[in-house]
């Protein structure tokens, strides 16, 4: 058996059709299922309901931008995989102290680092961002709404984290133009004075 | 080395058996079409993201280890999920432990991670993912659509898994099998978080 280009084409259409499918409210099943949407959507719209959050998470993908490979997709995959750490400690009942410093030094960091344009070991830009990351799952991973679908809230909130670092990293595109390199430095040091106002909050 | 790997493997496989055999009440949430058992089977599978995310990523997974291994999944994966159907049409528990929530995990991981391992490691997936997510589609289909319904998940899974695998290996440039990684990565996370929140009850 052959495995067609064809077959692609097919294969994005019916996942499509099968998402948008999914993604409709059900209500003639046997079982009624509820919060199933709402779940999914929650979940979708919940990281970008803090800027502290949005902030940090599009600074990993800045960061990974002026990186290059493999930084450039090791580090967005290492955030969703550690914040989802971060949040099952916090579904377990972990405490996990100075959750809000944390987060406010995340953004302040990560900005200095696109801000530095700094160059560290891979194994140490993928440990700052992964230490990071526990932080923000431990805040934010653990507000599913009464009556909602725990999966497709999860769901919905990994792929809007993921969307935020390619918004970062399709910012970061510019990178490769001297003014660009220019832009980011100083988005990163938006994102860093953003992350010490951050922090005199969190620590008043 | 050799002899740890393989007795914590050994380990491990116990420990997921164990905890597969655990039983708890039925859960069914089954999708009425209106256009017969068969349709309400493939409905069941495309509208149930437990089923049809691992089975997708199990998909990706086949489909960067190449033609060959798209193909095993393809015919395995149905099949094992047959037979699972099957015995779960003829049982009323289901097990306690979040399955979907670990086939997230793993077959995430392994797609994140693009593993070379060795050829069969698909083939055993395939038959245990089937296996053991059919089982919980047989106790669920008990109340609706029964054997026919397997039917459909079978027709619709054979579709799924030959379409999405041909995607990946259709994939040529490098960065297209990195987003298809990434994608991977995404389906574990939200396996580790469904994790937490089975373990917060």
């Amino acid at each position: 058996m052959s495995f067609p280009r064809k077959a692609a084409y097919s294969f994005a259409v019916l996942l499509l059709a099968a998402l948008a499918l999914a993604a409709m409210p059900h209500p003639a099943f046997s079982h009624v299922e509820q919060g199933q949407a709402t779940g999914f959507l929650t979940g979708l719209k919940h990281p970008w309901s803090g800027l502290d959050h949005v902030l940090a998470m599009i600074a990993v993908g800045l960061w990974g931008a002026q990186l290059g490979n493999p930084a450039l997709w090791l580090l967005p995959v290492t955030f969703p995989m550690m914040m989802s750490l971060g949040a099952v400690m916090g579904l377990i009942g972990m405490g996990l102290p100075g959750v809000e410093v944390g987060i406010a030094l995340s953004a302040l960091l990560l900005g200095g680092m696109v801000m530095g344009e700094a160059r560290p070991k891979l194994a140490v830009a993928v440990l700052l961002v992964g230490f990071f990351a526990v932080f923000h799952g431990h805040a934010h991973g653990t507000e599913l709404p009464p009556g909602q679908s725990g999966l497709l809230y999860s769901m919905g909130f990994v792929i809007a984290t993921g969307c935020l670092h390619g918004m970062g990293i399709g910012i970061g595109t510019v990178h490769r133009w001297p003014a660009g390199r220019l832009a980011l430095r100083g988005a990163g040091a938006f994102i860093a004075c953003m992350g010490l106002f951050f922090l005199a909050r969190a620590l008043t | 080395m050799t002899i740890l790997a393989n007795a914590a493997w050994r380990a491990g496989v116990a420990l997921c058996v164990g905890m597969l055999l655990l039983p708890s009440d039925a859960a069914a949430h089954l999708v009425t079409t209106g256009m017969g058992p068969v349709y309400d089977g493939i409905g069941h599978l495309l509208l149930t993201p437990e089923d049809l995310v691992p089975v997708l990523a199990l998909a990706l997974f086949a489909g960067l280890r190449g033609a060959a291994q798209g193909r095993r999944a393809m015919f395995l994966l149905p099949v094992a999920w047959l037979a699972g159907g099957l015995i779960g049409l003829r049982v009323s528990a289901v097990p306690a432990f979040p399955v979907p929530a670990l086939s997230f995990l793993i077959l995430g991981a392994l797609v994140a991670a693009d593993l070379h391992l060795p050829a069969n490691v698909v083939a055993v997936l395939a038959v245990v993912l089937g296996l053991v997510h059919g089982f919980m589609n047989g106790v669920a289909l008990r109340q609706g659509a029964g054997g026919l319904g397997l039917l459909g998940i079978m027709a619709a899974l054979f579709v799924l898994v030959a379409l999405a695998s041909a995607f990946v290996v259709s994939l040529e440039r490098p960065w297209t099998r990195i987003a298809v990684r990434v994608a991977g990565s995404w389906v574990a996370a939200s396996g580790l978080l469904l994790l937490g929140w089975a373990f917060r009850g």
